[in-house]
């Protein structure tokens, strides 16, 4: 049996996950093949066929697959399913759409946001925020699952799989793909990024958050974060909110800002090697995850921080 | 148009869980319960949709113990219609929950079925998709906005580094993000005439469904947690450590 990993792209690029994800297949020591769904996508499947491991890319090409629905992808992967003993990707906004829909088509459960594996049906995953770690064990002969791709190394590159055209399913045709808004940015992506600054609540205003954090981030070539208490207060787009309910990050460093450091948030980032946090009250408990701590009125320090660095 | 909620009982979200001491599973005997915040979202919309006259009738629906009804009164008092609790002992899991909540709506036949994107307890996330899966409906999950136009709900979905609209043909299958609304306060006196609603019961065997749990918990455990940090006095300390002690360019 063998091994399917789900890739997921943007219609130009290969979400770099992948590398992680395949690293992740290698456990099973099966044959990796990788399944690409796209419009006019050769060049991600060339992408794909790159990193050393995968043996074979699986290659779905259609109009309707330009803006790829669960609907479909979820058809397209029970069609190639049954030579398949385990079914991964790496834990995203995408895969957490389209995973759980093909393992209930293929009637077995899935395994979400896979901290580590410890034998080829036994995984280890976070729950409640990620304050319990639970080791699970799965009875179903096909296994689905999702994983957390910052505990995983990146694959190399320097591979030359075989890229092999596979037909889509017909259309699901009763969702339609209406339109789509992307964060223009020329920060680095932060799921990816290797710094991370990040903005509580304490920053007070949209633009108090854009004045102390944006120079820093620019600085640093870092990505802006935000907890969830600042982007329901409107200082920051939901697409950067980090924790339990966002995105989950593992930079080199993490600085956080005017962060209080509740369980929803720091279940997003305590994977990340340093953590830096400032502060003004010296009891708050991102201090705990906090590799060095600066107890400091945040924009004074802020920018001082800035400054300071060349 | 009839919308179903699905509620699920976990936890209270200010509650910090324990694990028992053989470390079989987590501690919640005596553990204040509550709704799922996500799924107080997906009624708050339903009752929405209901008040701008989009929907006609909203029906909660619950699955477990006798202990569900709580929630289902919770539900009640926000302004549902009519509570359901489809009664089992099973530990649930998402593939079970959408096992029972597919028999639920063949016999309810709602248009639209609500869910929260995902419940605080096992962050899973994957029953609403699921659902959506063996039904055989159009899904919008992680909804942060949401409008009716004739046969369509129209959702904006957020994803990785932006959002998404799509417009799925009625009936669907939608999961709530905690954006998608501020679900309304629940009032006293609703919540004493909520009491005094009626809560249609269903055993889960009745429903002829297999909710038999696939995933078996071996053990559960403290996560590692990071070495004590230390605190710095001040803004050119701090940069001193990174650089000399992390070896970070600054």
């Amino acid at each position: 049996m063998k091994t399917l990993i789900l890739a997921e792209h943007d219609g130009q690029q290969l979400s770099p996950a992948l590398r992680q994800a395949v690293t992740a297949a290698k456990f099973w020591n099966a044959p990796i093949h990788v399944l690409v769904a796209g419009n006019a996508s050769n060049a991600i499947a060339q992408q794909a066929a790159a990193i050393a491991g995968v043996e074979c890319v699986l290659h779905a090409d259609a109009v309707y697959l330009a803006h790829p629905l669960a609907e479909d992808v979820s058809k397209l992967i029970v069609s190639i399913a049954s030579e398949y003993q385990v079914i991964l990707a790496a834990h995203s906004s995408f895969s957490r759409n389209i995973l759980p829909r093909a393992a209930a088509l293929l009637d077995v459960a899935m395994i979400s946001d896979v901290l580590e594996i410890k034998a080829d049906n036994t995984y280890v995953r976070a729950v409640y925020a990620g304050n319990i770690h639970t080791t699970i064990q799965s009875v179903d002969a096909v296994q689905v699952l999702s994983i957390h791709s910052s505990n995983f190394a990146a694959a190399a590159l320097g591979g030359n799989a075989e890229v092999v055209a596979v037909a889509a399913p017909a259309a699901f045709g009763k969702t339609r793909w209406v339109a789509e808004t992307r964060v223009q940015s020329d920060r680095p992506a932060l799921s990816s990024a290797k710094v991370v600054v990040s903005g509580g609540r304490s920053l007070g205003s949209a633009e108090k958050f854009d004045q102390v954090l944006t120079p820093l981030a620019a600085k640093l070539g870092a990505a802006l974060g935000a907890t969830r208490a600042a982007v329901d207060a409107g200082y920051a787009p939901n697409e950067i909110q980090v924790g339990q309910t966002g995105v989950a990050v593992a930079p080199e460093l993490y600085i956080a800002i005017g962060v209080s450091g509740a369980v929803q948030h720091t279940a997003g980032m305590k994977d990340s090697r340093i953590v830096v946090a400032i502060n003004q009250d010296p009891d708050a408990p991102i201090f705990q995850v906090a590799d060095y701590g600066l107890v400091a009125d945040l924009f004074e320090a802020v920018p001082a921080l800035t400054s300071a660095i060349q | 148009m009839k919308i179903l909620v699905a509620v699920k009982r976990v936890v209270d979200y200010n509650i910090k869980v324990r694990i028992k001491p053989d470390g079989s599973d987590v501690d919640i005997d005596g553990v204040k319960m509550s709704v799922n915040p996500f799924d107080e979202n997906a009624i708050e919309e339903a009752l929405r949709l209901k008040e701008q006259g989009k929907a006609t009738e909203v029906v909660a629906v619950s699955l477990g113990t006798a202990a569900n009804q709580d929630v289902l009164r919770h539900a009640l008092a926000m302004g549902v219609d009519r509570a359901i609790l489809v009664e089992t002992d099973t530990k649930l899991q998402a593939l079970g929950v959408a096992k029972l909540l597919k028999a639920v709506v063949e016999r309810e036949q709602p248009d639209l079925i609500i869910l929260g994107k995902q419940a605080i307890d096992d962050d899973a996330g994957q029953a609403g998709q699921m659902l959506a899966a063996l039904l055989d409906y159009p899904q919008g999950t992680f909804i942060s906005a949401l409008s009716i136009e004739g046969n369509e709900a129209v959702v904006t979905r957020e994803v990785d580094g932006g959002t998404e609209q799509l417009a799925l043909s009625l009936p669907a299958v939608i999961t709530a993000d905690l954006r998608l609304n501020e679900p309304r306060f629940v009032k006293l006196p609703n919540l004493m005439m909520a009491r005094k609603k009626p809560i249609e019961t269903i055993s889960a065997s009745e429903l002829g469904v297999d909710a038999a749990p696939r995933l078996k918990l071996l053990q559960a455990s403290e996560p590692p947690v990071r070495k004590p940090g230390i605190k710095v006095g001040s803004v050119a300390e701090l940069l001193s450590k990174l650089r000399t002690h992390e070896g970070i360019q600054l």
